[in-house]
């Protein structure tokens, strides 16, 4: 039983990671590579924060917004380059943060955190772990029909159109950047305080590639679509172990076969069959 | 009144000085054409005006206040806008949705007040409204990439309407279409310059240009050869000349 739970956990996480990356990419068109080092941000904030003694509610919290302040900084820095440039400055930012944190000895350095307070039980982390995908399913659908959203398309198809009308390209980026992290600090938080270990290579290159798989397996942009994408590649290395050893094999196969037949993710591919199906 | 007014503007790309110096003084109510042959420096002088691009030197006020460094969004908010030469729609939205995240712009100002707003009714029959203006309301519903070249750019005319502006900028709004269409699209311009708008075209139809511009400047090698009512400008033996010496293409339909 507790390994359901515990996969279920993890299958929510990797919703909130992935809910949180199509905010940035599918929603307002910025790629990023660099995901895991916002999940590991909030990780850290949030285990340092409850090594010091404070209670859950303000050490997720910390992680939240440390990992939110990062990533708008990060989307600021990001202004000047779009597309492939934009894609190398946020892997860039994942290794940086690797880099940081490895020679940190306050943050544990090779050997991250161990003895993270854990307040909850199991039980408790993945209603914790539910509940937030399940805001963060909610704030997508709301983003999307709100003026936000609109932005964020308008941003994400041709940014100069869209400043010629008025709209603040940048505001807009920044903020989805800073909603995206968000979301991965909250996610690092949770997960720091249920495994009471964090060690440095959890939120490597191949997480954040991990996480951009859910997102365009899914659908970019798709918020059903990336919700399923989340789970499927989540139960995928549980159901056939061996491909926990090619993760990156397999994810990274699965993100170009989907670029080249399947471009919308499985959003797409269920919306077609349903017109063949109908015609 | 003076809507735009601009003094000493100059921007070179690499040793080529695209403009040079120029100064302007655009007056409300004004249908403003600037025209020049190719590669005079109308695009770039214009996307100077609009906050597309920002000069060497040189000062750009609108409504009287310095906006020289001011963003291209933050004069369209104040209703300075431009449109581009080049179709831009947002191909994945449809004609209407295009020109409903414009008359949003209200609403859109800020990100977090744009996630607090969910109501759409005002901008879609807004969108409505400025579609059937500009005469392309049976597109409304059409996918703004599989619509024909005239249509994008009443669609382009109707968004830039939904900001409400006090100045519009076109950039060769009558490139790309046959001859009926022209003069028909450049009536309905001068039919919303008489309406209040001020306009500024830049324009290579010469025909239509100098039939409808009140006041007309040419642009010669990024400096204005010349300013004033159409006729007197296209009667200059030096404006003729700048258009024969330097492109006969220039000049693609004779009055």
């Amino acid at each position: 039983m507790d390994y359901y739970i515990s996969v279920a956990t993890f299958a929510a996480l990797n919703v909130i990671l992935a809910l949180g990356l199509n905010l940035i990419s599918g929603f307002c068109g910025q790629v990023s590579l660099g995901h895991a080092a916002f999940y590991g941000l909030g990780a850290y904030a949030a285990a340092l924060c409850a090594v010091a003694g404070l209670p859950l509610p303000i050490s997720l919290l910390a992680g939240t917004l440390v990992a939110g302040v990062f990533g708008a900084l990060v989307g600021l820095a990001a202004l000047r380059v779009r597309d492939d440039f934009l894609a190398i400055v946020t892997m860039g930012v994942g290794f940086l943060f690797l880099g940081a944190v490895r020679k940190q000895r306050w943050a544990g350095a090779e050997m991250g955190i161990a003895n993270i307070p854990s307040p909850l039980d199991n039980w408790g982390y993945a209603l914790l772990a539910i509940g937030a995908a399940g805001g963060l399913v909610l704030l997508s659908a709301h983003v999307r029909r709100s003026w936000m959203g609109r932005a964020f398309d308008a941003v994400a198809q041709d940014e100069e159109a869209a400043a010629a009308i008025g709209i603040d390209v940048a505001g807009y980026k920044i903020t989805a950047f800073f909603l995206g992290t968000a979301a991965a600090g909250l996610a690092g938080g949770i997960y720091a305080h249920m495994t009471q270990l964090i060690v440095p290579d959890a939120f490597n290159f191949i997480e954040s590639i991990t996480i951009l798989a859910m997102v365009v397996v899914g659908g970019l942009g798709s918020t059903g679509g990336v919700v399923a994408g989340a789970v499927l590649l989540t139960l995928i290395p549980e159901l056939f172990r061996f491909v926990n050893d090619y993760k990156l094999l397999v994810f990274g196969g699965l993100l170009l076969l989907v670029m080249r037949f399947s471009p919308g993710g499985l959003a797409s591919l269920v919306q077609r069959l349903r017109a063949r199906v109908r015609a | 009144m003076t809507v735009l007014e601009c003094v000493g503007l100059s921007l070179a790309f690499g040793g080529v000085h695209a403009v040079a110096g120029v100064d302007l003084r655009v007056e409300h109510g004004e249908l403003f054409g600037l025209i020049g042959p190719n590669g005079a420096g109308k695009t770039t002088l214009l996307r100077l005006l609009a906050g597309a691009l920002k000069p060497d030197s040189g000062t750009v006020l609108y409504g009287g206040e310095d906006v020289t460094h001011m963003p291209l969004y933050r004069r369209a908010q104040l209703g300075c806008v431009v449109t581009h030469q080049i179709a831009r729609p947002f191909r994945r939205m449809t004609i209407a949705e295009n020109v409903m995240v414009a008359a949003g712009a209200r609403t859109t100002l800020h990100p977090w007040r744009a996630l607090l707003a969910v109501d759409s009714r005002h901008a879609r029959a807004r969108a409505g409204e400025l579609l059937e203006r500009v005469g392309i309301a049976d597109n409304a519903g059409k996918s703004a990439s599989t619509v024909p070249l005239g249509i994008l750019k009443r669609m382009q005319v109707a968004r830039a309407l939904a900001l409400e502006p006090q100045l519009l900028m076109l950039d060769e709004p009558l490139a790309g279409l046959n001859h009926n269409e022209a003069a028909r699209f450049a009536e309905e311009l001068a039919e919303l310059n008489r309406g209040g708008l001020t306009l500024i075209l830049v324009e290579h139809n010469l025909r239509e240009i100098t039939r409808i511009a009140r006041r007309l400047a040419v642009l010669h090698e990024g400096a204005l050869l010349a300013d004033g009512a159409p006729e007197a400008v296209m009667a200059r033996a030096d404006v003729r000349e700048a258009y024969l010496g330097a492109s006969t293409s220039g000049i693609d339909t004779h009055a």
